[in-house]
C-alpha cells in the first residue's frame, strides 16, 4: 500500500510514459543558482516566486494609493490631472486583486498544500509553474502600457460602453482599455490554471489517513477557493473578449444604438467580480483559522461548522452579484432577490466569527505577532462584514453607490481582511519557508502601525460617503465640508506605508542576522511543523500516516486519566518521532525542472501585444514558440529517471 | 492481444492501472483525468457567456439580416449530424487501443479528426454565406453574438482536429501504446465536450425560434 502511493506521489505527472522519453531541448538540472528559478518546478520555490512578485506588485500599488491619497489630501489637488488620476486608481485597483491579492493567496496555497496534507508536490508540477509565469508575465505586460500608448484608465470594473467605445470615440484616450483587456485574459489563465492544479492536488494527492474532514482548514478553503476561480474567470473572459471585440472589430455587443445592452456587461463582469469577493477573503479566513489554534492553544471551535459555512460561501456567492448594480434599474424582483441573497451570505460568515471567537475564548493566548494579525482580521472583518450587510438593504445601497462608503466597506473587508490575514501569515509560516524567525518586536510594531494606520484611513471614509464624497473623481470643491477628514485620511495612508516599511525592514534585518528558526517553533497542530525548517526539497522523507484531525499535535501530547494534556512519550509504537529526522533524500524522486513551462509563457506577451497593436506578423513568432513549448512539454516526461 | 476476452482484458487493464500506479491517487481518477474534468466544467461557464449574449440579443436587431433570413437548417443539421458521429468513432478509436488494435485505432482516430474538419468546413461554407447575405461582426447584435460564439467553437474544434491529428501521428511512428491510451481518453473527454456544447448551440442558436 505504502510503496504505490509513494509512487504516485514521487511522480505525480503522467507518470505512465513509457517511451516518450526524448525532450527536445537538455533538460535543466539546477536546482541552485538564477537560472533554477526560471526552470524550478518544487512548489515551495514557485510559492515564494508568487510571494516575492505579489510583495514587488504590493508596494507598487501602495505607491499608487499614496499619490492618490495625496491629491486628494486638501481640496482643489493638484498633484495629479484628472487623467493621470484614473489610470493611478485604477492601476490600484487592478494591481491589488489581480497581482496582489490572488498571487498571494496562491504563493500561500502553493506552499501550505502539499505540506499540509502530506504530500511531496502539487499534482501538475510543471503547470504550476506555468501559472506562475503567466502571472508575470501578465503583470509585467499590464505595466507595460505606461510605456505603450496608455496604461489602463477605465477602472478595475472596466465598464462598457466606457472600455469598450472604439479607441477613435475618444472616450478613453490611448490604449488603455486594450492592455486591460488582453492582460486580464492573460491573468485569468494562469489563475484557472493554479485553479485546475489545487483541486486536482487537493482531491487526489492526501497522504494515506488525511481524509476530506481531518484536513486543514486553510486547506479546505483553498479548495473553495479553487473552484470559485476555475468557475468564475471564465465568466470575465467571455465578458472581456467582447469588450475587445466591440474595440477591434467593431461589434456590437454593447452599442445601445445598435440593441446591444452595456448592462450584460456588468452582469457577466459581476457574475466573476462577486466570487472573486469570495477567492480573496477565503484563502484569509484559512490562514487565520489556522493561527487562533495554536495561540490560543486550543482545537479550532466548531472545525465541521467552519468547513461547511466556507462552503456554503462558495455556493452563495454566485447568488449575490447584482447587488454590485443596485442602482442600474434591475426591478423590484431582481433587487428583491438579490438583497434577500445579500442577507443571507451574511449568515455562514457571522458563523464564523462566532467560531474563531469560540476558539479564542477560555484558550491560554500568546499575544505573539501572528495572533495579533488574526485577532485584528477578526475585528477589522467583522466592521466590513457589517457595512456590507448595509449594501443588501436596497435604498441605502442606492444612496452609498459610488461613494467613499463602498471604499470604506471594501477596504475593510480586503485590507482589514485580506491583508491582514497575510500578514499574520507571514509572521506565523517565515520560520517554516525561510528558517528564520522575523523579529518579534517588529512585528509588534507593524501591527500597531497597521492597525492605527487602516482606521485611520478607511474609517472616515464611512462619514465622507455618507456626506457624498463620490469615488473615481480627482478633486472636490473646498466648500463641502470634507476638508478635515480626507487629511487624516491621507495622515493614516502614510501610517500604513510606514507599516510596510517596517516589516519591509525586518524581513532584510532577520535574512542577514536573525535567529535560526527550529521546527516547531509555535507548538503548532499541522503536518508542516513536522518537518525541518525550512522545508527539504522533498517535504517529507516520510510518506505521513495520519490518524487524526491536527495529527501533528496528537504525536506530540496526550491526554492522562484526569484529562489534562501530557507530552506523548517519544517512544510510543503508535507514532514514530514527532519531528522529521533531515535525511540525505537524494533517492526521493521528485518533479524534474524543465524549459517548457517558460517558452509557452514566453510565447504569451507576443501574443498579447499582436493584439493590443493589431500586428498579425507578431502572431506567427507568438504561435511558433506557443507550439513548440507545448509539444516539447506533451513529450517531456514529469520526472527524468535517475 | 485481439482474442483476449473481456474479463482478461479487465484483468489486464487493472494489473496495467496498479504497475502505473493509476488508480493510487485518492479518487480513483488519475490527476490527468480529473484535471480534464474539472478545465472542462470552466469551459462551460466560458460558452455560458456567450450562449447568454445570443438569447439576449435575440429579436434586438435594429438593421440588416435577421436569423431567419441566413439560416440553411437542412444544411448545418448535415454538419453537425456529421461532428456528432465524430464522437462515436472518437469512443470506437479508444476502445481499439486499449484493446492493442493499433490498426483500427488509427481508423477511427482519423476518422474522426477528419469528420471534425468536415464540419469546420462547413462552418467556413456557412460564415461565408452569410457574410455574402449581409451579415457581418458588426451589421447587427445577431451578428455580433452569432459569429463570436460560434467562432470560438470553431476555434476550440480546430485545436481538437489538430490535438486528434498528434496522436494519430505518434501512433503512426508506434510511439503510442496501449499504456498511454489515458492520452487518447483524455483527448476524447475533450472532444466529446466540445461536441455537448454543439448540441446546445446548434438547439438554442438554430432551432429555437425568435
Amino acid at each position: 500500500m505504502t510503496t504505490t502511493i509513494e509512487k504516485v506521489i514521487v511522480a505525480p505527472e503522467e507518470p505512465q510514459q513509457s517511451v516518450l522519453r526524448q525532450s527536445v531541448l537538455r533538460r535543466p538540472k539546477e536546482t541552485t543558482g538564477v537560472w533554477s528559478w526560471f526552470t524550478t518546478v518544487d512548489h515551495k520555490k514557485i510559492a515564494i516566486l508568487y510571494g516575492a512578485t505579489a510583495l514587488i506588485f504590493f508596494v507598487i500599488a501602495g505607491i499608487e494609493a499614496l499619490l492618490i491619497r495625496l491629491q486628494l489630501a486638501g481640496p482643489n489637488g493638484s498633484v495629479l490631472t484628472a487623467a493621470q488620476y484614473n489610470t493611478l486608481f485604477t492601476m490600484h485597483g487592478t494591481t491589488m486583486v489581480f497581482l496582489v491579492g490572488m498571487p498571494l493567496a496562491v504563493a500561500f496555497g502553493n506552499y501550505l498544500i502539499p505540506l499540509q496534507i502530506g504530500a511531496r508536490d502539487v499534482a501538475f508540477p510543471r503547470l504550476n509553474m506555468f501559472g506562475f509565469l503567466v502571472f508575470l508575465f501578465g503583470g509585467l505586460f499590464l505595466y507595460s502600457g505606461f510605456f505603450l500608448g496608455g496604461a489602463p484608465n477605465g477602472g478595475w470594473f472596466g465598464y462598457t460602453p466606457l472600455t469598450s467605445a472604439p479607441m477613435d470615440a475618444g472616450f478613453l484616450p490611448g490604449r488603455g482599455p486594450d492592455f486591460w483587456t488582453i492582460g486580464l485574459i492573460m491573468l485569468g489563465v494562469g489563475s484557472v490554471t493554479s485553479g485546475i492544479n489545487f483541486v486536482v492536488t487537493i482531491l487526489n494527492m492526501r497522504a494515506p489517513g488525511m481524509t476530506l474532514m481531518r484536513m486543514p482548514v486553510f486547506v479546505w478553503m483553498m479548495l473553495v477557493v479553487a473552484f470559485l476561480t476555475v468557475f468564475a474567470i471564465p465568466a470575465v473572459t467571455a465578458a472581456l473578449i467582447m469588450v475587445f471585440f466591440d474595440r477591434n472589430f467593431a461589434t456590437n455587443f454593447f452599442v445601445a444604438a445598435q440593441g446591444g445592452d452595456p448592462l450584460l456587461y456588468q452582469h457577466l463582469f459581476w457574475l466573476f467580480g462577486h466570487p472573486e469577493v469570495y477567492i480573496l477573503i477565503l484563502p484569509g479566513m484559512g490562514i487565520v483559522s489556522e493561527i487562533l489554534p495554536v495561540f490560543a492553544r486550543k482545537p479550532l471551535f466548531g472545525y465541521s461548522v467552519i468547513v461547511f459555512s466556507g462552503i456554503a460561501i462558495g455556493f452563495l456567492g454566485w447568488g449575490v452579484w447584482a447587488h454590485h448594480m443596485f442602482a442600474t434599474g434591475l426591478g423590484p424582483v431582481a433587487v428583491s432577490a438579490f438583497s434577500l441573497a445579500t442577507f443571507l451570505i451574511a449568515i455562514p460568515t457571522g458563523v464564523k466569527i462566532f467560531n474563531w471567537l469560540g476558539t479564542v475564548w477560555g484558550g491560554s493566548v500568546r499575544l505573539k505577532t501572528p495572533m495579533l494579525f488574526a485577532l485584528g482580521f477578526i475585528a477589522m472583518f467583522t466592521l466590513g462584514g457589517l457595512s456590507g450587510v448595509t449594501h443588501a438593504i436596497v435604498p441605502a445601497d442606492t444612496q452609498q453607490t459610488d461613494t467613499y462608503y463602498v471604499v470604506a466597506h471594501f477596504h475593510y473587508v480586503l485590507f482589514g481582511g485580506l491583508v491582514f490575514a497575510i500578514f499574520g501569515g507571514f509572521a506565523y509560516w517565515w520560520p517554516k519557508v525561510f528558517g528564520k524567525m522575523l523579529n518579534e518586536k517588529m512585528g509588534k510594531i507593524t501591527f500597531w502601525l497597521m492597525l492605527i494606520g487602516f482606521n485611520m484611513t478607511f474609517f472616515p471614509m464611512h462619514f465622507l460617503g455618507l456626506q457624498g464624497q463620490p469615488r473615481r473623481t480627482y478633486t472636490y470643491a473646498a466648500n463641502m465640508g470634507w476638508d478635515k477628514l480626507n487629511l487624516l485620511v491621507t495622515v493614516g495612508g502614510f501610517i500604513i506605508a510606514l507599516s510596510v516599511a517596517v516589516f519591509l525592514v525586518n524581513v532584510i534585518v532577520t535574512t542577514v542576522k536573525g535567529e535560526v528558526a527550529p521546527e516547531d517553533p509555535w507548538d503548532a497542530r499541522t503536518l508542516e511543523w513536522s518537518i525541518p525548517s525550512p522545508a527539504p526539497e522533498y517535504n517529507f522523507a516520510k510518506v505521513p500516516q495520519v490518524k487524526a484531525r491536527d495529527d501533528f499535535w496528537h504525536r506530540k501530547y496526550t491526554e492522562d486519566d484526569q484529562g489534562r494534556l501530557v507530552l506523548r512519550p517519544s517512544d510510543t509504537a503508535d507514532y514514530q518521532g514527532a519531528v522529521e529526522e533531515r535525511v540525505d533524500g537524494h533517492d526521493i524522486h521528485l518533479p524534474s525542472p524543465s524549459y517548457y513551462p517558460l517558452v509557452v509563457t514566453l510565447g504569451m506577451p507576443v501574443l498579447a501585444y499582436a493584439a493590443v497593436f493589431k500586428e498579425p506578423l507578431l502572431v506567427i513568432p507568438g504561435m511558433l514558440l506557443l507550439l513548440f513549448g507545448i509539444y516539447a512539454w506533451a513529450i517531456e516526461p514529469g520526472t527524468e529517471e535517475h | 492481444m485481439s482474442e483476449t476476452t473481456l474479463p482478461d482484458l479487465a484483468h489486464a487493464l487493472e494489473s496495467e492501472i496498479s504497475i502505473h500506479g493509476h488508480a493510487d491517487t485518492n479518487t480513483g481518477a488519475t490527476n490527468t483525468k480529473l484535471g480534464m474534468w474539472v478545465f472542462l466544467s470552466s469551459e462551460c461557464l466560458f460558452f455560458g457567456g456567450f450562449i447568454s449574449a445570443y438569447l439576449l440579443y435575440k429579436g434586438r436587431i435594429v438593421s440588416g439580416p435577421t436569423p431567419q433570413d441566413v439560416y440553411n437548417i437542412p444544411f448545418t443539421s448535415v454538419t453537425s449530424f456529421i461532428l456528432l458521429m465524430s464522437s462515436l468513432t472518437m469512443v470506437l478509436a479508444l476502445a481499439s487501443i486499449q484493446r492493442g488494435d493499433h490498426r483500427r485505432f488509427r481508423i477511427w482516430l482519423f476518422a474522426t479528426a477528419l469528420f471534425g474538419a468536415v464540419f469546420i468546413g462547413g462552418q467556413i461554407y456557412e460564415f461565408t454565406e452569410f457574410y455574402r447575405e449581409g451579415l457581418s461582426l458588426s451589421e447587427n447584435v445577431f451578428g455580433s453574438s452569432f459569429f463570436v460564439l460560434t467562432g470560438l467553437h470553431g476555434a476550440h474544434v480546430t485545436a481538437g482536429i489538430i490535438w486528434l491529428l498528434t496522436l494519430w501521428g505518434m501512433s503512426m511512428q508506434n510511439k503510442l501504446h496501449v499504456q498511454d491510451s489515458e492520452r487518447v481518453e483524455i483527448a476524447g473527454l475533450y472532444w466529446h465536450f466540445v461536441d455537448v456544447v454543439w448540441i446546445v448551440i446548434f438547439t438554442v442558436v438554430y432551432l429555437i425560434p425568435t
